[in-house]
């Protein structure tokens, strides 16, 4: 299935391929085990895909977004880990292509050791203090001199956090500055004191491992995006993760429909020529999929329609509330998807070692509205709707 | 219409600083304006004025200072 026309075939055949014979195999033990999926990001750096959209000017391949949420899509259906770890990573990535800035050497020669060296990044938003708002920060950038600059902060998650090369990280612009006046900064891992916290044995998504931990930094100023975090967040990391992750959920979602209808056609063979018990019920779950497909496809094809006509519109409260709302939407409908194809297999749906288990699927699913909790998000919506006008 | 504007911002802005000591092009967000004050914000001065901005100017750019709110309210219609 191709969710989109505008995508590198050579990329995404890639990547499918590497989805079927590496994070398949593999995904039942990074989710058993709750270990990182190392043997498929391995691979996904060999065929050079943690570079996607890094621009070709900088060695990158300068794929599209449309590509990228294609291989999330391609990820996320035989493993959901891998395609989060994925997912989360090319976000990092798109917020330093697009907020860099005209002249800013050390970021494009980072961009060129990501190329170079499929650098993995991870990022550090979530801070015990701020009640899980991302546009506030407790921890600073402190000045120590000759153009260093330090920070300290204590995040309650950080995904893949003792396996990524760098990470980029949210703080308030200085010791003074107000809880939403905050920057990103990029730094590596050797510029960086990470300390774990606490244990990581999650429901679902166990092989993103995303503990807690305790990090301090001594970096160049020059590491530090030079706009606003709100305007990142607001341009960027917000619609491209909402757009991103709702391409690994979808994934997830079509693998426990596939796996549903292998077993009401398994079933359907056993007594030819009779309507199989469930059959009904699988072309229910089939339009349940259809409307997810729909909404993720459409959210999609109109972030990148507002980039080719105006990137200001991406501020604008209609534009907030429509990737709001698809964050909303595939988080509610993914999980509702696996358990209607649990309801489909049965008993065998629900035993973890079947060709129809879609236990995984359902709890990996149930992560989704927890990615920036959507009582949250509502909170949010709420308020814009009192003044936005044509939503 | 700028001493309107600094008192709708007192009122609803919910700054850490008193909007008459900030410059006419002082960052609101940068003292301390969350996105939820100024939607309150957005919506006073909806009411102070008399008028509705258009979906295309609700965004952060367009609120963030006491200046830039005089622009988007005299591109509404509203007389300096």
């Amino acid at each position: 299935m191709s969710v989109t026309a505008d995508v590198d075939a050579k990329l995404v055949g890639a990547a499918r391929l590497i989805a079927a014979e590496i994070a398949a195999p593999n995904a039942i033990e990074v989710d058993k085990e709750a270990r990182f999926p190392a043997e498929t990001v391995a691979a996904l750096r060999d065929e050079r895909l943690l570079s996607a959209l890094v621009p070709v000017e900088l060695g990158g391949a300068g794929a599209s977004l449309e590509t990228v949420a294609q291989i999330c899509f391609e990820l996320g259906r035989r493993c959901g880990a891998s395609g989060m770890v994925f997912a989360m990573h090319q976000i990092q990535v798109a917020c330093m292509v697009d907020h860099r800035g005209d002249h800013a050497p050390w970021f494009d020669e980072y961009l060129r050791e990501v190329v170079a060296e499929q650098r993995l990044i991870a990022s550090i938003t979530s801070e015990i203090g701020t009640g899980g708002d991302m546009g506030k920060s407790v921890a600073s950038v402190a000045d120590v001199g000759d153009g260093y600059r330090r920070f300290e902060k204590q995040a309650p998650t950080v995904s893949y956090g003792s396996h990524a090369d760098a990470f980029l990280t949210t703080v308030r612009r200085a010791p003074d500055a107000e809880p939403g006046d905050q920057v990103a900064i990029l730094t590596r891992r050797d510029q960086m004191e990470m300390e774990p916290q606490g244990t990581w044995d999650p429901l679902g998504m166990r092989g993103t491992c995303s503990p807690g931990f305790v990090v301090k930094a001594d970096f160049a100023v020059e590491q530090i995006l030079p706009v606003p975090f709100s305007t990142i967040s607001a341009q960027t990391m917000t619609p491209v993760s909402h757009i991103l992750w709702s391409y690994v959920w979808l994934g997830i979602a079509t693998d426990a429909f596939d796996r549903a209808r292998a077993f009401v056609k398994a079933a359907a063979k056993r007594r030819p020529g009779e309507p199989p018990p469930a059959g009904i019920r699988l072309s229910e779950l089939m339009s349940l999929l259809s409307l997810l497909r729909a909404e993720v496809g459409l959210a999609l094809r109109e972030y990148s329609d507002i980039c080719a006509d105006d990137r200001g519109r991406l501020g604008e409260m209609a534009t907030i509330l429509r990737f709001n709302n698809l964050k909303i939407a595939a988080s509610e409908q993914a999980p509702k998807v696996c358990q209607e194809a649990l309801g489909i297999c049965g008993i065998v749906g629900y035993k973890n070692d079947t060709p129809f288990s879609v236990g995984r699927h359902l709890r990996d699913a149930m992560s989704a509205r927890l990615m920036v909790a959507n009582e949250r998000i509502h909170a949010t919506d709420a308020s814009l709707l009192l003044i936005a006008k044509d939503v | 219409m700028k001493d309107q504007i600094r008192q709708v911002i007192k009122e609803h802005g919910h700054l850490a600083v008193d909007p008459e000591a900030l410059a006419d092009e002082a960052d609101l967000y940068q003292a301390g304006m969350t996105s939820h004050a100024s939607v309150n914000v957005m919506i006073a001065l909806e009411d102070t004025f008399d008028v509705e901005f258009l979906d295309s100017m609700l965004k952060r750019s367009v609120f963030e200072s006491i200046d830039s709110i005089a622009q988007a309210l005299s591109e509404v219609g509203v007389e300096a």
